[in-house]
């Protein structure tokens, strides 16, 4: 049973909430590779996906997800909606709510949206993903396929490298790989990297190369352009060069480290196409492995609600 | 608490148990043995052992149904029950299919376990073998094939199958619950 009613971020969770999750997840996992890949455990439940940023895997798998569950699914999003005519946050989402929704999947472009809403409404909420704060599934979906990879966390060495300044994805693995036992190391340029970011238990370090050198995974993550509104390195072909992984630097360490994005990914920018495509490359594994994660948080949360 | 099966009883039931399914399933190959999770599986493990002893086939179709998904009660249960592994690595298209259960209640499991093998594909046939069948509380039309034992029981009691594997003892016992 998780200790939370709704998932907002990897901050509420317990490592024994991560654990029920994996342990979920890896059943899910299975049901996904039989010629029926459904099963009718949400019969009874809808889901509105309401999405007021962009988003094509994460929302995807979410549908996905609750449809193999077989949960009644609606979506939303924000373009071609009343938003654009004024309408609140609380507004819509009560206005779904009003045609009988049990569980909202929410992505805003607001850090702390979700929470809000949780002080609002009955119906639970999984975050999609809020402004820069947190996106408590890809951080699960991470560190399930890094398990997956390289065994129990506890004690390896992770490096998130590029845009932690703006990452949700970023905090999210931080909470969820320090709550499993990882060690984690940010790397990324000064102007990339919030202050006092080592107060959770990080180490940082400016040079990729020594960043890498004892990672047993590299998450590489996106660059952001959308959220820089000035400019925080001069050229994209200047972060290519010091930040950006490629085939020659993954075999320059000397080992095979895995390497994971979250997508999408700017090739040639963060992440070279030789490294992306590279055998050390699980990316395709986590997009995979979203869908049975997704399941089993959709599926534990669906336990606690309430019943009239 | 009252001793249904002491563990010489048990020991018989389930060599009782294990000849009535070689006598009615002559070809073994096509028959498949499917233990339903969690407590199914002490007893589908004791009887697939007896089965092989019996019929000296070493490969016997056997898997492991979990049916925490199909549950008809996911939402009305205050606990969402955590589920356990599901192992079938063949195929059980066109197969005899033999359900194992430990006590046979309401037969709302039986029923989901129904519902969950028919995602694995289409099964010839469907057999119920249960140890413990209560008899009188079916909420469902839902009857054992092969039983090891019928009781009659009432609301307030509760049949514990006890494995020496898990609980340090065969036996099977009825608690009255306060």
């Amino acid at each position: 049973m998780l200790s939370v009613k709704h998932l907002l971020g990897i901050r509420d969770l317990t490592p024994g909430d991560i654990g029920l999750i994996f342990k979920t997840a890896d059943n899910f996992k299975q049901v996904l590779q039989r010629p029926i890949k459904k099963v009718p455990s949400l019969r009874d439940t809808t889901v509105a996906n309401i999405f007021f940023e962009n988003s094509t895997r994460t929302r995807l798998s979410f549908e996905l997800a609750e449809k193999r569950l077989g949960a009644d699914v609606v979506n939303f999003s924000a373009s071609g909606s009343s938003v654009s005519k004024g309408e609140t946050l609380i507004d819509t989402v009560k206005n779904i709510l009003a045609m009988k929704v049990d569980m909202v999947v929410m992505r805003h472009a607001a850090s702390g949206a979700p929470w809000f809403l949780a002080n609002h409404i009955n119906a639970s909420i999984i975050n999609a993903g809020d402004g820069t704060n947190e996106h408590p599934t890809q951080a699960l979906l991470d560190a399930y396929s890094m398990r997956e990879q390289v065994g129990d966390l506890k004690g390896k060495h992770v490096t998130i490298v590029g845009d932690i300044m703006h990452s949700r994805v970023a905090l999210s693995n931080i909470y969820c790989l320090n709550k499993l036992g990882a060690k984690v190391t940010i790397a990324g340029p000064p102007t990339l990297i919030p202050k006092h970011i080592e107060l959770l238990g990080v180490e940082v370090q400016h040079n990729l190369k020594k960043a890498l050198e004892n990672c047993d995974v590299a998450n590489i993550l996106r660059i952001q352009l959308e959220r820089q509104n000035k400019p925080l390195f001069s050229t994209l072909r200047e972060y290519a060069l010091h930040y950006g992984v490629d085939k020659a630097m993954l075999d320059s360490l000397g080992r095979d480290i895995v390497v994971m994005h979250p997508g999408p990914i700017n090739r040639g920018v963060e992440l070279s196409s030789d490294a992306a495509d590279s055998k050390q490359s699980i990316i395709l594994d986590q997009v995979e492995n979203g869908v049975a994660v997704r399941m089993a948080v959709i599926y534990l949360l669906s336990g606690k609600r309430e019943i009239e | 608490m009252k001793t249904l099966l002491n563990e010489a009883q048990l020991e018989l039931t389930l060599q009782r148990l294990a000849h009535q399914l070689i006598e009615n399933h002559s070809d073994l190959a096509n028959t498949a043995f499917i233990g339903i999770q969690p407590r199914g599986v002490f007893l589908s493990d004791r009887i697939l052992e007896k089965l092989k002893k019996i019929s000296r086939r070493k490969n016997l179709n056997y898997g492991r149904l979990d049916i925490t998904f199909y549950r008809d009660d996911v939402h009305s249960s205050s606990d969402i029950q955590v589920p356990s592994h599901t192992d079938i690595t063949f195929s059980i298209e066109g197969k005899k299919v033999v359900l194992i259960d430990d006590v046979l209640y309401t037969g709302r499991t039986i029923r989901s376990a129904m519902d969950a093998l028919i995602d694995f594909g289409r099964p010839a046939s469907v057999e119920l073998l249960v140890l413990v069948d209560r008899r009188f509380s079916r909420e469902v039309p839902i009857q054992p094939d092969y039983t090891g034992a019928s009781v009659d029981t009432i609301l307030t009691q509760k049949v514990k199958v006890c494995w020496k594997e898990k609980d340090g003892i065969d036996e099977v016992i009825l608690i009255d619950k306060k």
